[in-house]
Parts: C-alpha cells; sequence; structure tokens
C-alpha cells in the first residue's frame, strides 16, 4: 500500500478550514479524502468510510464521543487510536498548538501518517493566520468608515477641505495621546447624541 | 514578602466547576497570591491534550481520567496526579417521558429511588422486543459511565447486551433525547434540570441515590508542573478549599448560580443551576429534595481518596478498559496524592481525616472521624448494599467479574 492509497477523514465543522486541509492532501498525493463538516450520525458515518487516518479540530465537543467510538472495536472494523508517539512529543504539541488532532488505524507505521499530520498543523495555522487577518481588515475596514463620517462632520460643520478635515482629526489624536479612530469616534458619538441624523 | 502565583486552569462548563469559579470570582485565589486564569474547554480529551502540552497547568476533570491516562489507556501520557477532588456528587440518571412511563407501569416513583426505579426499568427492557434501549454517557473513563453501568447491573440488566451505551457531549443530549436518538443519559448539571425542564424528560434516579458521597470531578495536575511548583500548588489548594467552603453555604447559592450561569462560565439561565446547589430538583412534573445531590464542602468532599481511585480502578477492569495486575493497581492509587492534600492544609487549620483509604459503603450514617479539627464522614452507602474494602481489591475485582 502506497502512501497515497491511505484512506484520510477530514472532520471539521468549519467548512473553509476543512476544504483548506483536504485540498493540501490532494495536493500531496492523497486521493482517497473525506470531509465530514455535520456532526449528524458522525459515528454511523465513520463505520461506512472505514478512515486509516481521521483528522479533527482539537476543539471538537464530539472529540470524547470520537475516542469512545474508537475503544468499541465491534463499532469500527479496525480499532483506532490516537496519533501519538510518546517519543515524539514536539509534535504532539505542535499539533495542540495549532489546533488539530488527529487518531489512526491501529498498526499503521507512524512515519507513513506524520506527513499527513504535518500537513494538517501547517494548514491550520495558516488557517489562523488568515483568519486573524481577516479580522483585521474588517477592523481597519471599520475604522475607515469612522474616519470617513467624521471627516463630513467637519467638512460640513467647518467648511474645512476633506484634507484639512483629516489634518484636524489626526492634530487632536496626537495632541491626546490616542488613536485617530478613537477622536473620530467621539466625534460622532457627540453629533449623533447633538442632532440625531446629522452622522448620517 | 509572598510570592505571586499565575496558574491557568481549564474547565469544562459544568455545574461542578463551580469550586474554581468561585476560587477566582469571590477573590480566595488573590487572597491565596494566585493569579488564576480559567480555560473554557469543550470536551475532556482537550482538557486531557492542553494538560499534557502544559497550555493548562491544572483542570477540572473527570476523577478516572488521570487514572487512565496513566495506565496508558487514553493518550497523550503525560503523568497526571490528583492533589483535590472537586467535590461529590452532582450527577443523575434522566430518561424520556415514554421511557419513564413505562417504567411507572412497573412501579418506578418520583422519589427516584435507585433499587425501585431499577428493577422497574429491568423489567421494562425484559419484556421489550427489537432495538435495545440506548443511553448516553459523557465519557467512556467517567463516574457517570461507571455509576450508570453500577446501578443496571445491580439492577439485573447486562450494560454491554441488554442496552447500547454511548458517549454524548452534555449539552446535545436533551436534544438527542427528545429526537429519540437515545432513551435515557447519565449526565452532570445542568444537563439533567435540563432536560427535565425543556426537553420534557424525566428522572429516573441520581448518583446519590446509587452511591451517597460518591467521587466525581478532580482537580487534574500536570505532574512535572507540580513538581515544579509545589508553593502554587499548596495556594492553590487552600484557596480551593475555602471556595468550596463559600459554595457549600445555602446562602450562597443563588449567587454561585447567579456567576456560573455568566457566558465565560457555564452560561444559560441560573434557574437551571440552583437545583443541584439546593438539592431541590425538578424530577419532572414535580420537585424533589435530594440529600447529597452535590457536595462541594461538607463530609470531607474535596480530599482525594486512594479508596476513591481504587474503586474506579476496580470498574476499568469490570469493564473491559484495562487488565487487573498489581502493577496497574499501583499506578491507579498513586494517580491520587492525599499527602499534597494534607501539607497544603494541615497548617491552616482545615479538619483533614487521618487515613488515606476508607471502606466505601460502610457508613449507614453520618459519622465523626478520628482527624485534625471536626469532621464527619457520610453516609456513603452503595444501593445495593455493597462494599467496597481498598485492602481487597483483588476480591472486589473477583466477585464482580463473576456477577
Amino acid at each position: 500500500m502506497s502512501p497515497t492509497r491511505l484512506n484520510v477523514l477530514v472532520i471539521d465543522e468549519n467548512r473553509i478550514r476543512a476544504s483548506i486541509i483536504e485540498e493540501g492532501l490532494r495536493e500531496g498525493g492523497y486521493d482517497q479524502v473525506t470531509v465530514i463538516d455535520d456532526m449528524h450520525g458522525l459515528a454511523r458515518r465513520i463505520a461506512e468510510i472505514n478512515p486509516d487516518v481521521i483528522v479533527i479540530d482539537l476543539e471538537n465537543p464530539n472529540r470524547d464521543m470520537l475516542e469512545s467510538f474508537f475503544q468499541i472495536s465491534r463499532a469500527v472494523r479496525r480499532p483506532i487510536a490516537m496519533f501519538v508517539d510518546k517519543s515524539d512529543e514536539a509534535s504532539i504539541e505542535a499539533a495542540v498548538d495549532a489546533g488539530v488532532s488527529a487518531y489512526i488505524v491501529d498498526g499503521l507505521k507512524q512515519e507513513r501518517v506524520r506527513p499527513i499530520l504535518k500537513m494538517a498543523i501547517s494548514r491550520f495555522n495558516a488557517f489562523s493566520r488568515l483568519s486573524r487577518e481577516l479580522e483585521e481588515t474588517r477592523g481597519e475596514l471599520e475604522n475607515r468608515k469612522i474616519i470617513g463620517r467624521a471627516k463630513g462632520l467637519l467638512m460640513r460643520s467647518r467648511g474645512l477641505s476633506e484634507e484639512a478635515a483629516y489634518a484636524l482629526l489626526r492634530k487632536t489624536a496626537m495632541n491626546q495621546n490616542r488613536k485617530i479612530v478613537e477622536i473620530a469616534q467621539s466625534l460622532v458619538t457627540a453629533a449623533s447624541l447633538l442632532d440625531p441624523g446629522a452622522s448620517e | 514578602m509572598t510570592t505571586r502565583h499565575e496558574i491557568t486552569a481549564g474547565f469544562v462548563p459544568l455545574l461542578d466547576s463551580a469550586l474554581l469559579v468561585a476560587a477566582r470570582e469571590k477573590g480566595f485565589a488573590e487572597k491565596n497570591d494566585i493569579t488564576l486564569s480559567l480555560v473554557r474547554e469543550r470536551s475532556w480529551a482537550s482538557i486531557r491534550d492542553r494538560l499534557a502540552v502544559s497550555h493548562v497547568d491544572v483542570a477540572h476533570i473527570l476523577g478516572p481520567m488521570p487514572i487512565a491516562c496513566n495506565l496508558g489507556l487514553s493518550a497523550p501520557a503525560q503523568k497526571m496526579i490528583v492533589p483535590m477532588a472537586l467535590g461529590l456528587g452532582g450527577n443523575a440518571v434522566t430518561v424520556s417521558a415514554a421511557l419513564w412511563w413505562a417504567m411507572a407501569g412497573h412501579g418506578a416513583t418520583p422519589d427516584l429511588d435507585a433499587r425501585r426505579n431499577g428493577e422497574a426499568l429491568q423489567h421494562v427492557i425484559a419484556e421489550r422486543r427489537g432495538v435495545p434501549l440506548r443511553f448516553g454517557v459523557v465519557h467512556p473513563f467517567s463516574g457517570h459511565n461507571y455509576e450508570l453501568r453500577y446501578w443496571l447491573a445491580a439492577s439485573g440488566i447486562d450494560p454491554d447486551r441488554d442496552i447500547e451505551i454511548l458517549v454524548l457531549p452534555p449539552p446535545d443530549m436533551g436534544d438527542a433525547l427528545a429526537q429519540g436518538l437515545i432513551d435515557g443519559y447519565c449526565a452532570g448539571e445542568p444537563w439533567n434540570t435540563f432536560g427535565v425542564v425543556h426537553r420534557g424528560a424525566h428522572l429516573a434516579t441520581t448518583k446519590a441515590a446509587i452511591w451517597r458521597s460518591s467521587p466525581e470531578k478532580v482537580l487534574g495536575v500536570n505532574a512535572g508542573w507540580a513538581a515544579a511548583h509545589p508553593e502554587a500548588l499548596s495556594a492553590l489548594i487552600a484557596a480551593l478549599d475555602e471556595a468550596s467552603r463559600w459554595c457549600g453555604r445555602p446562602e450562597n447559592h443563588a449567587e454561585l448560580a447567579d456567576i456560573l450561569s455568566s457566558p465565560a462560565y457555564v452560561g444559560g439561565d441560573a434557574a437551571l443551576l440552583l437545583p443541584a446547589l439546593t438539592g431541590m430538583l425538578s424530577v419532572g412534573g414535580e420537585t424533589r429534595f435530594v440529600r447529597d445531590f452535590f457536595v462541594p464542602h461538607a463530609k470531607a468532599a474535596t480530599f482525594p481518596w486512594k479508596s476513591h481511585a481504587l474503586w474506579f480502578y476496580t470498574q476499568m477492569v469490570r469493564w473491559g478498559q484495562t487488565k487487573h495486575s498489581a502493577a496497574h493497581q499501583e499506578i491507579a492509587a498513586e494517580t491520587y496524592r492525599p499527602d499534597l492534600y494534607r501539607t497544603a492544609l494541615k497548617s491552616r487549620g482545615v479538619a483533614l481525616p487521618s487515613a488515606s483509604a476508607k471502606v466505601e459503603g460502610a457508613l449507614t450514617v453520618e459519622t465523626p472521624v478520628g482527624s485534625s479539627g471536626n469532621l464527619s464522614l457520610g453516609p456513603d452507602g452503595f444501593f445495593d448494599g455493597g462494599l467496597f474494602d481498598p485492602d481487597a481489591v483483588d476480591d472486589y475485582i473477583a466477585a464482580q467479574t463473576k456477577r
């Protein structure tokens, strides 16, 4: 059995992350990959799929169920154990850090599975990075909107140009040792209190 | 000059995380120079993994789980110790309305008596044809699994042949019951009360009725961390002891339920958390008082008895999770560390049991025990009158496998 013949199951309620893992596995030459993102009837589906390796997100609340399921040998054709090698604490730590866990069928050599775990760890980490960046971008966009509104208020009420309005916000922020967006937010809030509708 | 301790504790959102939550929220951690961070987890598997890689130093954990880890039954296998328990009791067996009425037809009553209601269930199962009844528990290495199986077996039901037992996350149990995926479950609170109040379920019996004053969640500690931070561990045990005292006082129950209902902790409705604290349980259509339903402090409720560890071990053997050997038995007994509990509390005037193990089920009434300080134990009876002598583990195992 070549490494690519391994039957890999990815369980993740986060569909996007699951498909990122799936893609990575396929790129790595694993062509028997199944993804489950709906936890309904999970035990039955595992029995049907009969995987060699299961990759699951660490936070999945169904892991206790999964682990119990693996213990009952009559439920699965082959017993499944958690992917652990006591000598390999570094990869366990890397997996827990990344938020991923893996289980392998009993008797499968660790070195045949290690590339899968490695790939899963790096894809989980990449996904966390992406989520963080997305979060930051969202925050950034939100900030820009608030600053835009504040500029509009200054332009209308004091007849300033856009550049002058922005310069005033920046100068006030520097003087008060605060962020521009905080000053902008205060201004927008104050304006909406004084004249509901003015900040629109 | 005092040292400040930074401790990170993992917990699962259940009522018996109360001691850790109260230690933080009511200032007992702070008073003992501890900055206590609480990290919420959604499964026992992730609690175990984070303990193993030191993401958390200590955790609210199922009493049998550190033993299973040390026996290599549940990986990753970092050595874990239990220097303290986090209370006694707190679980119940909940069944669907349909199963309850079938049981009631065979004499089950809302007084939750384990013997009578167990016999009723046995009759229902004996008459049943077709698909066996399915019961949910929270984990294979849990007090829930073992007390449910003990109750069933002593009621003449073979838990492996006559019914099916499966593991589910506790918050899913009420829904699984309502959808007919399971017929009953053994879980901690607030999930029994939730099932009864919001999913039309009925209580069948309680952990306290199956085995009074029995062990449940414990403080699991990464052994490496404990060895490197003995002072921090002692300070934490002292803080949790004070927290347990506070949690045990009836006048604090409403406030405790309120604190626990915060989304950062257990969440949900405080009204669902209060019954376990007061013992006034919604049984299904009526309310019953259950004495010692959950005991956070009295009866040496936080003492890590070696006899508790050994009883859990005998059940692992009984249900085929491990083979009995002198070496395995020693690993189980050594996992629980009453010595560390004593070290932390002896200079603080806390009443301590003088023994580290006791014959479980021997006390039929509350009994003062030889100890430093004022302390009463029990009653601690098994519903079938069973006794567990920690000095006669071989005999106990031999007798239970014959049954």
